[in-house]
């Protein structure tokens, strides 16, 4: 198949590597890439920020670069933008009074795939480790961003690929539907709140004691990758009204050789614990995050890398003391 | 015809001329200002997401029981809109029918008038009493909330009792309310304890316990119940064919009030109409098991105009425009009138969560708040033109909602709206920004020229994360960090990968950290 590349602009701008991976999986299985030039975004931003005369011109250029060339899907690694193309294009440009450019983009975003809608309902991918022999020995937790779940409704495509990584150590997140705060301009418009949310989010995260928190989406893990990273260098977030300790609630179950395993179950505020009965209430880890193998900036990773990653070509997490490499377009 | 500018279907923009709303749904101040006092309260921020946590599971466990939750959601859908595509028609069955079965109706263009006409029925039907004044009772009533009824009647020389416990707590503590269906949330059980035994003369000492409180709150309400001529009420469902009435409730003080006093007065939204009296059977599935994540609700009132020698003899209807004809006109923003007042959208909402509901400045908080407020009243209305940004866009609220109103679709809307109403003249840094960003992604070629100074922008911060940015970046900046800025874009990466491949050398200009 002919797959022509959405890279989308944060990953294009932000994170290359992660435009590469997604390359290097569409190559493992046999498809031929193109990157239609002339692409820059997908309008989200300024369509959100109710600027629809400004988002008219880049919905145009998208629709452009994408009918400039001749392909049979196109694939980006996002599903926020995925939905934007489809949910949100026709009807700004129909608001706009543009219907040529409104049937246009429809037409486009019809042939557009998020990575693992197409790895899982086109490719037929359902192993990640057999179908394009992904390796990443490390405990990895998944927030599933809302755009992916609510209006692509990915369902679990993304987690199941993830966990069917060879070797990987696959940990749920607490209260992992509840958004991250990103909400692009949200964060700017009304900036504590959404920290309040990220705050929440990133104690979740840690309490995982996952090497990284994974995700389809590069704008939500920029926002909890940036939310952890603040976190390990001043141990909380400046500026958010409230820095309260983490709580673990947990449960004691028995598997099946009769060892008692303690489950993760909820993560809830300090002063929650009014809530809890006597056993249900946890400790706060002493020092959260520093123990637990998170490293500056480095702990929120797309899932494109943890799929693209190999045996022969290993995505290296900071916790084993090495950069976070990322490899090659092939 | 006897009333207001009967509703039209009209198109774009034409509703801005249309009257506005007044009431408890003009927020005062910006939305991002409120939301500081509010974001600092623990205590309320404990007390709430400790409610909503548990009426969102037990919400989803009942819900979940129904295999036919998608068609009820649509058949929901598909009433509303009925309804609001046929408004005026709808209005006038039902008034026919609610006045052939001994009814009055009044009709009110907004708050004041709405107001002046209650005022009027009651100094017609309640005595003054010895202490000078009148009383009333009253049902918990979105729509007198909206109007700000019970401060109005204070001023005229009437008190009005609420009677539903939640609204008692509130109106016992000088509070207002700050969620549709559970107003005291932001309330917990010791708080409550505390204003009973400063406003209840005779309860005495009380402990914290639910049943205690409950029993208070009932001595308390017998005596006004059993000697009060007159009671005010909203009304979940009005039902055009037969000028039905109809209110759910949990704790069967609201029939008290329906069925003991001389004359009822209920104050309605024109919006409220369900056409048949058998699409109460989709809508009694939804609204309980949405609100109070129960099958069904304690008590379910229906009446039908007066019926001589049992329960009220004068029934009046207060049908309240307010902003709705506004809103209806707004062929974008019309299905916010479809809200049924379940509750569902604000116990999931990750912003109203953490903000609660006074931050929203209305009687209508959480994301059903943000747009029908600003639809009401108009984002010409400055502080409710914020209200449609205060969401994250997660889709939450969508998702549960039982009429699939697409809070969301409608949110995005009324930003639009905002933007055209130009509040800020002085273009703010994020206009600025965005207006550059229109300009650059507009125009690939553009995108590309300005990635060019990636190598630079990477040299600048030494490959670390960015911790403090000047300006509106600095909101961002002052909770998270930005991670270290890449060498190359993934476009030059590309095209000089072409370029070697072809053989043709690097394109880009700069080959350092190729692999
Ligand atoms: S918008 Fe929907 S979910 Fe929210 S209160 Fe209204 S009916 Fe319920």
């Amino acid at each position: 198949m002919r797959i022509a590349l959405f890279a989308t602009c944060i990953v294009d701008a932000m994170y290359p590597e992660v435009a590469q991976a997604t390359v290097r999986i569409l190559r493992r299985l046999g498809h031929e890439v193109i990157f239609p030039e002339g692409q820059s975004c997908c309008g989200q931003m300024h369509i959100n920020s109710g600027k629809f005369a400004q988002a008219e011109p880049v919905i145009a250029n998208h629709v452009r670069a994408f009918t400039g060339t001749e392909w049979d899907v196109a694939v980006a690694p996002s599903a926020s933008c995925v939905a934007s193309l489809g949910h949100q294009q026709p009807m700004v440009a129909r608001r706009q009074g543009n219907d040529a450019l409104a049937s246009e983009a429809a037409e486009v975003a019809d042939r557009t795939y998020e990575l693992t809608q197409f790895l899982t309902d086109v490719a037929g991918v359902t192993d990640a480790a057999a179908d394009l022999g992904s390796y990443f020995p490390h405990r990895v937790t998944y927030h599933p961003s809302c755009h992916g779940m609510r209006l692509l409704r990915l369902g679990d495509r993304q987690s199941s690929l993830v966990r069917s990584v060879e070797g990987i150590d696959f940990v749920e997140l607490p209260l992992a539907d509840s958004c991250c705060g990103f909400g692009g301009t949200f964060s700017v418009k009304n900036p504590e709140v959404s920290s309040a949310m990220l705050a929440d989010k990133v104690r979740t995260v840690q309490a995982t004691n996952a090497d990284v928190c994974t995700g389809g989406d590069a704008s939500c893990l920029l926002h909890i990758g940036g939310g952890i990273s603040r976190f390990e260098r001043t141990g909380g977030f400046g500026g958010t009204p409230d820095v309260t300790a983490v709580h673990v609630k947990e449960t004691s179950s028995t598997d099946a050789r009769g060892h008692t395993t303690e489950t993760l179950t909820t993560v809830v505020g300090a002063d929650d614990d009014d809530h809890l009965t006597p056993g249900e209430r946890g400790t706060a880890p002493a020092e959260p995050s520093r123990a637990q193998g998170f490293r500056v900036g480095q702990a929120a990773v797309h899932l494109a890398r943890i799929l693209a990653s190999t045996k022969e070509d290993p995505l290296r997490v900071p916790s084993e003391g090495a950069e976070v490499s990322g490899g090659s377009l092939r | 015809m006897t009333f207001l500018g009967m509703p039209l279907l009209r198109s774009k923009h034409a509703h801005s001329d249309l009257p506005g709303g007044q009431g408890n749904i003009v927020e005062t101040e910006a939305f991002p200002e409120v939301s500081h006092e509010h974001l600092s309260n623990q205590q309320l921020r404990n007390n709430i997401g400790h409610a909503t946590s548990t009426i969102r599971s037990k919400r989803a466990e009942v819900v979940s029981e129904l295999d036919d939750w998608e068609k009820l959601r649509n058949a929901g859908e598909a009433t509303k809109n009925e309804v609001m595509a046929n408004l005026p028609e709808y209005l006038a069955q039902f008034e026919e029918a609610f006045t052939a079965t001994g009814g009055i109706i009044h009709w009110a263009r907004d708050a004041d008038e709405a107001n002046a006409i209650v005022t009027e029925l009651i100094e017609d039907n309640a005595p003054v009493l010895e202490t000078g004044r009148r009383e009333v009772i009253k049902v918990k009533s979105m729509a007198t909330q909206e109007i700000g009824l019970n401060e109005h009647l204070e001023t005229q020389g009437i008190d009005a009792f609420e009677t539903d416990l939640a609204e008692l707590i509130v109106q016992l503590g000088e509070d207002k309310p700050s969620h549709i269906l559970v107003p005291a949330i932001h309330r917990n059980r010791d708080e409550i304890r505390d204003i009973f035994m400063k406003t209840m003369p005779d309860a005495g000492q009380l402990t914290n316990e639910p049943a205690v409180l409950a029993e208070a709150a009932r001595k308390h309400l017998r005596h006004k119940f059993l000697t009060t001529k007159v009671a005010i009420s909203g009304a979940n469902f009005g039902i055009a064919e037969t000028g039905t009435l109809g209110v759910v409730e949990s704790e069967g003080n609201g029939r008290m009030c329906l069925t003991l006093p001389e004359t009822l007065i209920t104050v309605m939204g024109i919006e409220k109409l369900l056409p048949r009296f058998a699409d109460l059977e989709v809508f009694l599935q939804l609204l309980p098991r949405s609100s109070t994540g129960e099958r069904m609700n304690p008590y379910t009132s229906f009446w039908t105009g007066r019926t001589e020698g049992d329960g009220p003899q004068n029934v009046h209807l207060v049908l309240l425009d307010n902003g709705r004809t506004r809103a209806l006109a707004d062929e974008h923003g019309r299905t916010a009138l479809n809200c049924i007042r379940c509750s569902a959208c604000m116990n999931v909402c990750p912003v109203y969560e953490r903000t609660g509901g006074h931050a929203y400045g209305s009687t209508y908080p959480g994301p059903i708040g943000a747009i029908l407020s600003p639809l009401l009243t108009g984002v010409e209305d400055e502080a409710n033109g914020t209200l449609p940004y205060a969401s994250s866009l997660c889709g939450a609220c969508y998702d549960v909602c039982p009429v699939k109103i697409n809070i969301p679709e409608i949110l995005v809307h009324l930003r639009a709206e905002d933007v055209e109403a130009n509040h800020s003249p002085v273009s703010t840094q994020l206009d600025a920004a965005l207006t550059g960003a229109s300009w650059m992604m507009g125009d690939g070629k553009r995108m590309t020229a300005v990635e060019k100074g990636l190598p630079l922008a990477h040299k600048a911060t030494r490959g670390k994360q960015i911790d403090a940015l000047p300006g509106i970046a600095g909101a961002w900046t002052s909770s998270r960090d930005i991670p270290a800025l890449p060498e190359k874009s993934f476009r030059q990466q590309w095209a000089d990968e072409e370029a070697q491949r072809s053989g043709t050398g690097a394109q880009t200009g700069d080959e350092e950290g190729q692999r």
